[in-house]
């Protein structure tokens, strides 16, 4: 199986966090579908024929493109690659786009997920994000969606964010559960170097929670949400029975993938490419037949230390039984040598020929990660 | 013999003395112009790199006068204050010395140190002005310094450009005018003097020589005075830019030696080559071994490399034999090496030795000078390591090296150079203008005050124009107290330091200060104190580490997170363990960059 991700790097405008690769130009868009288009069918050898199983329009936001346009651009996968029948398709969508009609019309086209981007529910907290949509849209949407008839829908939230107390933060998972989806991604906030955001933060206009607070919000979070049903199965995403997302879930299983878009990563195994994160340059490459992406291949170390990265994020965390197959029993033995620490720790727990990360190493997963890294 | 001249080339750091050499290498067809680069004689890839000379290079140059053939046998020396013994073993083998001063900056501390250094061995001293092509030069307030300085007379002054080559030929005119032929006996037996020794790898170790008096010939049994050890000269020649093989070296001659010495030890400069059936009755006066003054422990990054750093110091030392070292063990650090150094630039040259030659990366401690202690019961005891000094109730009394500082500045910076000076618990000693605006500075200081921060310091005070130089002049009694660092309770011997008492509890603020923001945080707090016996004097805390983990981690961040963490990872393996408390590299040297 594989999966094809598809980055449309459009926003409305810029949120204060994020540092994903967008532009708030929407001048060229036809130009780059276009682009797009073409890229699809160049890079149909790059997942063999293997069948593909997911595809998701990632972002950017792939809702500032009209269906036509994303019907287009399926047309294009599904001519020039194998893709299932009930394949998983994800749009992710922002709230201030899903008007009824919209919605309707995404699912009449065969889009069968739907990730909403709605953050937070209180409008202080939107406002600072600069986020386009407010509280209203936020509590609306996803009742829309239903209503267009979405059976799997996720919502994004964030966590951590400026001024938000352990109280708000508990209104806004409640207000969550209470829309009642198959899917919840919640992000502790990451202040990425560049973006308006950290710039605040680094002239003290903006003061961040301690970690101490973020803690007790990550605790409450994985609480709530365990107790209406929702597994904790990767670091920042929770589902119910058979929810999971299948696309994300292939970064963390090694499953092969083909990125198309502007800063879209692929891997098939042995190797990493990313296409370059600029539109204009993305459009013209691609128009003249140059290189548009750069490539790098993985050494056995690197796709041992990539086992142990994604492993460790997952509810199955690493299966030794797998890693002794793909890696051979000295690297095994390797792992286990290094396990040792965090394991007297109670860091990590060893449990049905896997290693876990217990709820106490939940909170310090890099660190405990890079101590299970091989070196070169 | 007659038409035979050694001589060397000395001055302050920098003053022009390996750009000079090139050019008289080049007047001479000693060396092609295809050969030739900037400062051919720093061979070194860390002098070249560095653009410093830190060993004395001989090189025999030939060159016609008035119809005369002539052998030069020129000496570059390093200018750096930490290699003033690499001047004094070459002034030894010499008759003559070129005394270089930068025409833009004028006389300066080496200028001074080293020419005594030239005078004390009766030496002709030929006064150079050179970086004469510069616009900045300043040649007749430097003539005046000269002139009162050496006594000369202003014609004798000679004018040079390193850079054009201006004023070269004049230069060995004088050398052949001025400086004395080697005075020696042909025909007594046979009297050299090593004057320097050298390791290669293919060759081994290597004797540079002046031969005083006969001859020594290939084959010869010669036999080394001072270590009574025998060889046979399997290899004689002269020192052309490569060495060149010679049958014999005589009287009055510059040469090297290949016989088969095996250790770098049994090369003593100074040390008398005679013949074993017929040996000179004297030896060549020869000089004391040149003391470390700074000591610092070394130890492998990985401590399964302790052997290979063993085998690693053996060799450089065949190569510099101003290192010291003895076996030590640390707490903190494993198995190590505590090392004796000339300085501070020396210790880091080692240690850049280490890591570029021997591919042996080191953890430094901070370094420090050595004290004798003298304990209740009136027993003496020389300590090299802090945490070698007895407990203080055991303890009568310690003393610590003190030196003869010299600094010379511009009358505009006395001030703030003397404050420095005190405040590094200097007595001033003598001040003597040179001329109405530069002045010497001499002060009696505790080697130790110079160790830590004191170049950097002078720079700054003085924005530059000050120059410093010092020669140790014995050991004096001493108020200082042992410090100790603590981390969650356990003591941290490598970072234990002697300090005066009236800087203890400032010393300790700061370096608790600088250790909470070198050791990263970690699953739990950990204290850090600073202790003098049990008194704890300052106290900090590194809050626990209590969320690590990154949010997002899809297709793109994957291999930019695990590149992260590889690097995080190699970080962690080399931080050493004390207690339950992870200690980065950096913190070893936390006490040297207090100030940064
Ligand atoms: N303009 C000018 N620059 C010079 C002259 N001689 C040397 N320099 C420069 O001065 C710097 C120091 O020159 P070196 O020959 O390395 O000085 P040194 O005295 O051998 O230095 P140490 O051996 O480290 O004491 C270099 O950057 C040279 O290029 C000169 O006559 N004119
Ligand atoms: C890149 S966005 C794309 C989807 C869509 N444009 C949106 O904003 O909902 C995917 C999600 O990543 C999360 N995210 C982006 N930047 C983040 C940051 N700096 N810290 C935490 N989460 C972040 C947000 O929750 C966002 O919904
Ligand atoms: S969070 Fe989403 S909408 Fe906001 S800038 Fe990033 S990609 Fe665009
Ligand atoms: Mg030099």
């Amino acid at each position: 199986m594989a999966g094809i991700y598809i980055h449309i790097p459009f926003c409305k405008q810029a949120c204060s966090y994020c540092d994903f690769y967008f532009t708030t130009h929407l001048l060229d868009k036809q130009d780059f579908l276009d682009a797009l288009i073409k890229e699809i069918a160049t890079r149909k050898t790059y997942l063999k024929s293997l069948p593909i199983e997911t595809l998701y329009f990632g972002g950017g936001t792939p809702s500032q493109l009209s269906t036509k346009e994303l019907q287009a651009v399926i047309k294009a996968v599904c001519i020039h690659f194998n893709v299932i029948e009930n394949a998983e398709i994800t749009v992710e969508s922002n709230p201030d786009d899903l008007t009824e009609e919209y919605l309707q019309q995404l699912f009449n086209i065969g889009i069968n997920r739907l990730s909403i981007g709605i953050q937070s529910f209180k409008n202080e907290d939107l406002e600072l994000m600069n986020r386009a949509h407010n509280s209203q849209e936020a509590e609306n949407c996803v009742a829309l969606a239903r209503k267009s008839g979405f059976k799997n829908i996720s919502i994004d939230l964030i966590y951590g964010l400026p001024n938000a107390t352990l109280e708000d933060w508990k209104t806004n998972v409640e207000k969550a559960l209470q829309l009642d989806t198959e899917h919840i991604s919640a992000y502790n906030l990451t202040i990425e170097k560049g973006t308006p955001l950290a710039h605040s933060v680094t002239k003290g206009r903006i003061t961040i929670p301690s970690d101490h607070e973020v803690v007790l919000q990550h605790n409450l979070l994985i609480e709530l949400l365990a107790k209406s049903g929702l597994e904790h199965y990767e670091t920042s995403n929770f589902a119910k029975k058979s929810s999971r997302s299948k696309h994300n879930s292939s970064y963390w299983k090694g499953t092969h993938y083909l990125g198309v878009g502007p800063s879209a990563h692929s891997f098939n195994g042995s190797s990493r490419s990313w296409n370059i994160s600029n539109t204009k340059k993305y459009v013209e490459l691609i128009e003249k037949e140059k290189s548009h992406f750069e490539t790098e291949t993985l050494s056995l170390i690197d796709r041992i230390n990539e086992f142990i990265l994604t492993g460790l994020r997952t509810a199955e965390g690493i299966g030794l039984v797998h890693f002794e197959s793909y890696f051979g029993k000295k690297a095994l033995s390797n792992l286990l040598r290094e396990s040792q620490e965090s394991l007297s720790k109670g860091l990590l727990e060893k449990k049905q020929h896997r290693l876990i990360v217990t709820a106490r190493g939940k909170v310090l997963l890099d660190g405990i990660t890079s101590d299970l890294f091989f070196e070169k | 013999m007659k038409n035979i001249r050694n001589f060397c080339i000395i001055a302050h750091i920098d003053h022009g003395k390996s750009t000079l050499a090139d050019r008289m290498l080049q007047i001479t067809n000693t060396i092609s112009d295809r050969d030739l680069q900037e400062q051919t004689l720093d061979n070194m890839d860390i002098e070249r790199e560095r653009g410093i000379t830190i060993k004395s290079h001989a090189i025999q140059m030939d060159y016609e006068q008035d119809g005369e053939q002539y052998i030069l046998n020129l000496i570059d020396t390093p200018g750096h204050v930490d290699f003033s013994y690499e001047v004094s073993r070459s002034i030894a083998a010499c008759d003559g010395a070129l005394l270089i001063v930068d025409a833009t900056q004028g006389i300066q501390a080496q200028t001074i140190s080293n020419l005594y250094l030239a005078i004390g061995n009766d030496l002709e001293i030929i006064p150079v002005l050179n970086k004469m092509d510069l616009p900045s030069a300043n040649p007749e307030e430097v003539k005046d310094q000269i002139e009162e300085l050496i006594g000369c007379d202003r014609e004798d002054i000679l004018s040079a450009s390193g850079k054009t080559g201006f004023g070269v030929e004049s230069i060995l005119e004088a050398v052949i005018d001025r400086i004395p032929a080697p005075k020696g006996n042909p025909k007594a037996p046979l009297r050299a003097m090593i004057f320097d020794s050298v390791y290669n790898s293919f060759r081994g170790i290597i004797a540079y020589y002046r031969v005083f008096d006969g001859e020594i010939n290939k084959g010869d049994k010669v036999k080394f005075l001072n270590t009574g050890k025998e060889y046979s000269a399997d290899e004689i020649g002269i020192l052309k830019l490569k060495q060149e093989k010679r049958d014999s070296v005589k009287t009055g001659d510059v040469g090297y030696i290949i016989s088969g010495i095996k250790e770098a030890k049994e090369v003593k400069v100074g040390d008398t080559i005679t013949h074993i059936a017929n040996p000179c009755e004297q030896m060549v006066q020869g000089f004391e071994d040149v003391k470390p003054m700074v000591f610092a422990g070394m130890y492998p990054v990985d401590t399964d490399e302790y052997e290979e750093m063993r085998d690693a110091m053996d060799k450089l030392q065949l190569n510099d034999a101003s290192l010291t070292f003895e076996p030590e063990s640390s707490m903190a650090l494993g198995f190590g090496f505590r090392c004796g150094f000339l300085g501070m630039l020396h210790m880091e040259i080692v240690q850049e030795r280490l890591e570029r030659e021997f591919n042996m990366t080191v953890i430094t401690t901070v370094p420090n000078v050595s004290y004798i202690a003298t304990d209740k019961k009136g027993e003496i005891l020389n300590v090299h390591n802090p945490s070698d000094l007895p407990d203080p109730s055991k303890l009568e009394f310690v003393e610590e090296p003190y030196i003869n500082a010299q600094i010379i500045t511009k009358s505009d910076f006395i001030g703030p150079v003397m404050s420095l000076c005190i405040e590094k618990r200097g007595i001033l000693k003598n001040q003597v203008y040179l001329t109405t605006n530069r002045v010497e500075i001499n002060f009696e200081m505790p080697l130790a005050e110079i160790v830590f921060d004191f170049y950097d310091r002078l720079k700054s005070v003085s924005k530059g124009y000050a120059s410093f130089d010092y020669a140790p002049i014995g050991f004096k009694r001493s108020d200082l107290s042992k410090l100790d660092i603590l981390l969650n309770g356990d003591q941290v011997d490598a970072l234990s330091a002697l300090i005066h008492k009236s800087n203890a509890y400032y010393f300790g603020k700061k370096i608790c200060e600088k250790l909470k923001e070198l050791i990263p945080r970690q699953q739990f707090d950990i204290a850090i104190q600073a202790a003098i016996g049990a008194k704890i004097i300052s106290r900090e805390t590194v809050k626990a580490l209590r969320k690590d983990v990154t949010a997002k981690c899809y297709g793109g961040d994957i291999s930019r997170k695990r590149k992260l963490l590889e690097k995080q990872k190699k970080g962690k393996k080399r931080m050493r363990q004390v207690g339950n408390v992870e200690v980065p590299q950096e913190a070893f040297l936390a006490v040297l960059k207090l100030n940064d």
